[in-house]
């Protein structure tokens, strides 16, 4: 017996419905259903300035990207002649000195958070190796600037890159290559591991107060604090 | 008991009371903050836009150190030509990380020739005077225990003439090197040497490798670079030209070249990445790493960053014990 198609307006959300897009609509859903998304409302201990630190990052980010596309728009040696040029690259310049310094402080919030409890440390890793795409990205950007900092910092960095094997792949003197890098590849890399630190935020949640239980249960017995403690850094 | 089985420590923040949170609110309003912020400090400070060092002003500012340069160049001596991988072969050159010899490993994938490269290539795709086109000949005519004996004689020469000016050397046997080097120094001047450098025999031209190399083996890119707080010694490229904040955030990299072990080892650069490496391992692991996830616990901080919370916890439990 062959089935017929179904013609008629299925449930979205039916377990069967859709094939291999309904099937990952509905993992979305269920892993990141609007509410958690895009909520309206937090738990109460979140109530700190360190946690602006982050949104001030994706912030600081954004501003990074947007005044890198205007400098891309009119090519890498526009702005050493022009005097807008020159006001657009310090722009990139102090959104990224602003992003650094909020995403510094942020990580090191999170780290005396401990943030990475409750299932939270692909978070953490996510978190760990933007900061350090990060480093490498504005690292490449003093390379291409095109003026004597570029030039020493190319010769300086070279040797480090060289004595580990990598500059023979990854030459600092190289304009065209470091362009490519700073401008199309690692800033790739970066929006997607953002995009994922950011999903996993609001999937997982703001992590609780370290030593926090359950408003619903009871608190742990003293004699068994210890290991309660130890399984709160572990997951 | 599998790990999936396991009660949860941490519980979910949802059974927490919450409190109202405009999420949107509070990004537009960070956005528009930070956006106000970098346009004053764009508007106040500016960004630094110190000009190039080409092989054109080189020469013409330290015409002494650039022919001291391009006879190390030729003689093979430079640091460039003595550099082993990735731009030649020479033994022992390259730095080791204990017994792992990376940069060997890596291989010379970007091969330089310095003397036939850097100075013999370019005075040939030039116009030749006629002196130059027989100090060429010559050059090639000798073998090369004769060009070590030629570069190193004038080298000792320009070390000792007043000024390091080629025009005040003393008498010797220095073979074609001075016309060469002459030469040299006279397409640099113009200009052209910087074409001939970069250009490699083609039109479109990107890599910038061989006219900085050159530029690094002279000592007047690093005094320019001293004179400006840049050097290895002085937290290096953490600094930028003026008064700029510069890369602060490499730090730590920049540190473990001011301290020994490392500042004196000949495995210096090789040392501290590999050390950066590790420490950024561990970083990236810190959750999986026992003691080291617990050091937030002993610090304490955290009780500074939920002071409510805790606050509200132990005002809660005085409640219930009266």
């Amino acid at each position: 017996m062959s089935r017929s198609p179904r013609v008629t307006a299925a449930d979205p959300y039916s377990a069967t419905d859709g094939g291999w897009t309904g099937a990952m609509r509905r993992r979305a859903v269920g892993a990141l259903p609007p509410e958690k998304l895009l909520p309206d409302g937090q738990p109460a201990y979140m109530a700190s300035w360190i946690y602006v630190l982050g949104v001030l990052s994706v912030a600081a980010l954004i501003v990074v990207i947007v005044s890198g596309g205007l400098l891309a728009l009119k090519g890498p040696a526009w702005w050493t002649g022009s005097a807008t040029g020159l006001y657009i690259n310090s722009l990139h310049l102090w959104s990224v000195e602003l992003f650094m310094f909020f995403m510094v402080i942020h990580l090191w919030g999170k780290f005396f958070m401990a943030a990475w409890r409750g299932r939270r440390a692909t978070t953490w890793i996510t978190g760990t190796v933007l900061f350090l795409g990060s480093v490498g990205t504005a690292f490449t950007g003093y390379l291409v600037q095109q003026n004597f900092d570029s030039q020493w910092t190319a010769g300086q960095a070279r040797d480090g890159l060289n004595a580990v094997g990598i500059g023979a792949y990854f030459n600092t003197f190289d304009f065209g290559q470091m362009l490519m890098w700073h401008s199309v590849l690692l800033p790739f890399v970066l929006i997607l591991l953002t995009a994922w630190h950011l999903l996993l935020v609001r999937r997982r949640g703001i992590v609780p107060p370290i030593d926090a239980t359950d408003p619903a249960g009871q608190p742990p017995p003293a004699a068994a604090e210890a290991s309660a403690h130890h399984r709160d850094e572990e997951q | 008991m599998g790990r999936r089985s396991r009660p949860a420590a941490v519980p979910d923040p949802a059974a927490f009371p919450t409190r109202p949170y405009d999420l949107l609110k509070e990004f537009t309003i960070a956005l528009v903050v930070v956006a106000l912020l970098t346009g004053a400090l764009a508007a106040v400070f500016s960004s630094p836009d110190e000009n190039p060092v080409t092989l054109a002003s080189w020469s013409r500012a330290d015409a002494a150190d650039f022919t001291t340069t391009a006879v190390a160049e030729l003689g093979g001596t430079s640091g460039t030509a003595q550099y082993g991988p990735p731009y030649n072969h020479t033994p022992d050159a390259a730095q080791k990380l204990g017994p792992l010899g990376l940069q060997s490993a890596a291989g010379v994938r970007i091969p330089v020739d310095t003397a036939n490269d850097l100075v013999l290539r370019p005075l040939r795709d030039s116009p030749e005077p006629g002196t130059v086109t027989a100090a060429l000949a010559a050059w090639d005519s000798a073998p090369a225990a004769r060009h070590q004996a030629w570069t190193t004689a004038y080298s000792d020469a320009l070390a000792k003439a007043p000024g390091g000016d080629p025009a005040k050397i003393a008498g010797g046997d220095y073979g074609p090197v001075p016309a060469l080097t002459t030469r040299l120094l006279g397409l640099a001047r113009s200009g052209a040497l910087d074409g001939e450098l970069r250009s490699g025999g083609k039109f479109y031209q990107t890599d910038y490798t061989r006219p900085l190399l050159f530029l690094a083996d002279g000592s007047y890119l690093e005094s320019l670079a001293r004179s400006q707080h840049l050097g290895g010694d002085q937290w290096g490229m953490m600094n930028e030209v003026g008064n700029f904040p510069g890369q602060a955030w490499v730090w730590l990299f920049a540190f473990w070249y001011q301290i020994d072990p490392f500042k004196s080892s000949g495995n210096s650069d090789a040392l501290v990445w590999g050390l950066m490496a590790l420490l950024s391992v561990i970083l990236v692991l810190l959750p999986f790493i026992p003691g080291l996830r617990s050091v937030p616990r002993w610090t304490g901080v955290h009780r500074l960053i939920w002071r409510t919370y805790y606050r509200e916890q132990r005002q809660a439990g005085h409640a219930r014990h009266k």
